[in-house]
């Protein structure tokens, strides 16, 4: 099929930017979106002009660190996976394809689709991981029963990525979903409460310094989170830092 | 640094967003309670909605609440204005195309905009009522006419219930002082109290000829704004306290829903009634 790709180009992060047109033809609907983009690449290369720089890795879903803001919507148009697992299929012959950077003041763009999103790093660092000493004391993980229910909670917070659908659909551009899912899969464990106080207001210090917006519940991440991070886990977030702002 | 983030912290914001909403809507039950009594067809309608009007008034208690819902709405707006800000700036740039729709509901993206539009109902609202009960000299009080012996009568009703003709008053013989207390002219005393006639300004300003039909038009529709504002922020504010799981969300959320259907309706079907309905 063919596609009319309007694709974000900016030379580094001082640069305005625009947007460019390109047209694209023989695309398979069996190709991957990235692998689209790799065509297109080819052919810039073998014209001699900049490739569109975007990012990507595992290509398999599981790494986060493809991003993508396509026709309005981060990951495009599918539910419940990421841009790598996108597929031409889902797009039409004569389709115009809008391809944006992932929008927040807190993901500066570095070239063309390529955000920095090490802001997500620093909220981590801020409190995101539990201090256990790996001097050979360590107790077994299997010894301390955890109720089922609490396990699977925990689990499901801790499938996220940390890729920045979220930010990116929020219009606030809150990073909420992701910090009370770090927040969530700890604050559900034994070996995680022991933290838990300093590490919530932490987090959320670290997250409102970065200068993510608030939250106001429109439940845009929920839909476009690549691995289903429930709203629940922002409810627990909000309850668990009420609580430590009152001890 | 904990007492401070519960103020300026992302989440404490949302915190007071939050609970100064359900206060308000709280309110709301009360307000709607109280005015629903203009629909009562009793011939007493008048004189029932006037001693409540009364009690709103003075009761220490309501004054104490009426303290805490005026600060309430401010607060709720105050603290809507700096998040807004706070949310534009988070994303300076914004997508060449965005598809909102795909993943959000329309009133949650404009509480901002539903907002400033009930705000600026509220302040109307207030000149209309609120401030012409508190403050305007020439708020009239509750008379009725009786014929006796073949000629109408007017008199003055009063708190303790008795009718006193309006013509003393007009004669001098009774002054009327602080605007609602009758006073024994030549001994000074006090004699008794009539009632702020709320319902009669009420009556008179959807029934204006000249601009009684726009003013109930428009307090209708202000209430399709809030029950959208209702809508999104019903639920919204259960969640921002951290309330929410599968045991008691499809509750809250569906309790939220028929909320912002049946108070704003109920509401909005007030004027209209007055305009298209009530006879005088």
């Amino acid at each position: 099929m063919n596609l009319k790709l309007k694709i974000w180009r900016q030379k580094d992060a001082k640069d305005a930017g625009r947007m460019v047109d390109y047209n694209i033809s023989d695309v398979s609907p069996d190709m991957s979106f990235l692998e689209m983009l790799d065509v297109l690449n080819e052919d810039l290369n073998n014209k001699g002009e900049d490739p569109v720089a975007f990012d990507h890795d595992c290509r398999e879903g599981i790494c986060g660190m493809c991003s993508l803001h396509i026709n309005g919507e981060p990951h495009g148009p599918d539910r419940g996976i990421t841009t790598c697992q996108l597929h031409m299929r889902k797009f039409k012959d004569g389709d115009t394809i809008y391809i944006e950077p992932f929008r927040a003041k807190a993901f500066p763009v570095i070239k063309d689709l390529v955000v920095n999103r090490s802001a997500f790093d620093r909220i981590q660092q801020a409190g995101g991981f539990i201090s256990v000493n790996t001097s050979g004391n360590t107790q077994d993980a299997n010894a301390i029963p955890i109720q089922k229910h609490n396990a699977d909670l925990a689990f499901d917070a801790a499938t996220c990525i940390g890729c920045g659908a979220c930010v990116a659909s929020c219009k606030n551009a809150s990073a909420m979903l992701f910090v009370s899912a770090k927040v969530s899969q700890f604050a559900l464990l034994p070996q995680g409460r022991i933290e838990a106080t300093e590490r919530v207001l932490n987090m959320v210090k670290k997250m409102d310094e970065e200068g993510f917006g608030n939250c106001t519940n429109t439940g845009a991440c929920e839909v476009e989170c690549p691995k289903g991070i429930s709203l629940e886990n922002i409810a627990r977030m909000n309850r668990e830092y009420l609580f430590a702002s009152l001890k | 640094m904990a007492k401070s983030a519960l103020l300026k912290s992302s989440l404490g914001k949302k915190y007071w967003m939050a609970l100064t909403g359900l206060f308000l809507c709280l309110f709301l039950v009360g307000h709607l309670l109280g005015n629903l009594q203009l629909l009562s067809g009793s011939k007493d309608a008048a004189l029932h909605f006037n001693q409540y009007a009364l009690f709103m008034t003075s009761n220490p208690a309501v004054k104490i609440l009426s303290y805490l819902t005026y600060f309430s709405i401010l607060f709720h707006a105050v603290d809507g204005i700096v998040l807004t800000v706070q949310n534009r700036k988070a994303r300076p740039k914004g997508y060449v195309k965005n598809n909102p729709s795909a993943n959000t509901i329309w009133a949650s993206r404009n509480m901002a905009v539903l907002g400033t539009l009930i705000l600026v109902f509220i302040v109307t609202h207030m000149v209309n009522f609120w401030a012409k009960m508190h403050f305007d000299e020439k708020m009239p009080l509750q008379t009725v006419t009786i014929n006796a012996g073949g000629t109408d009568m007017e008199f003055y009703l009063t708190t303790n219930g008795d009718y006193l003709p309006k013509s003393r008053v007009d004669q001098n013989v009774i002054e009327i002082k602080n605007r609602t207390e009758f006073y024994d002219a030549a001994a000074g005393v006090k004699i008794n109290e009539g009632y702020k006639d709320l319902y009669k300004i009420t009556v008179a300003f959807f029934k204006n000829p000249d601009y009684g039909l726009i003013a109930s038009i428009l307090y209708a529709l202000a209430m399709v704004v809030l029950g959208f504002h209702l809508y999104h922020g019903f639920g919204s504010a259960f969640q921002s306290m951290g309330v929410n799981s599968p045991k008691h969300s499809p509750f809250i959320r569906n309790f939220g829903k028929a909320f912002s259907i049946v108070v704003p309706l109920l509401f909005a079907i007030i004027p209209l009634y007055i305009h298209f309905i009530l006879k005088v």
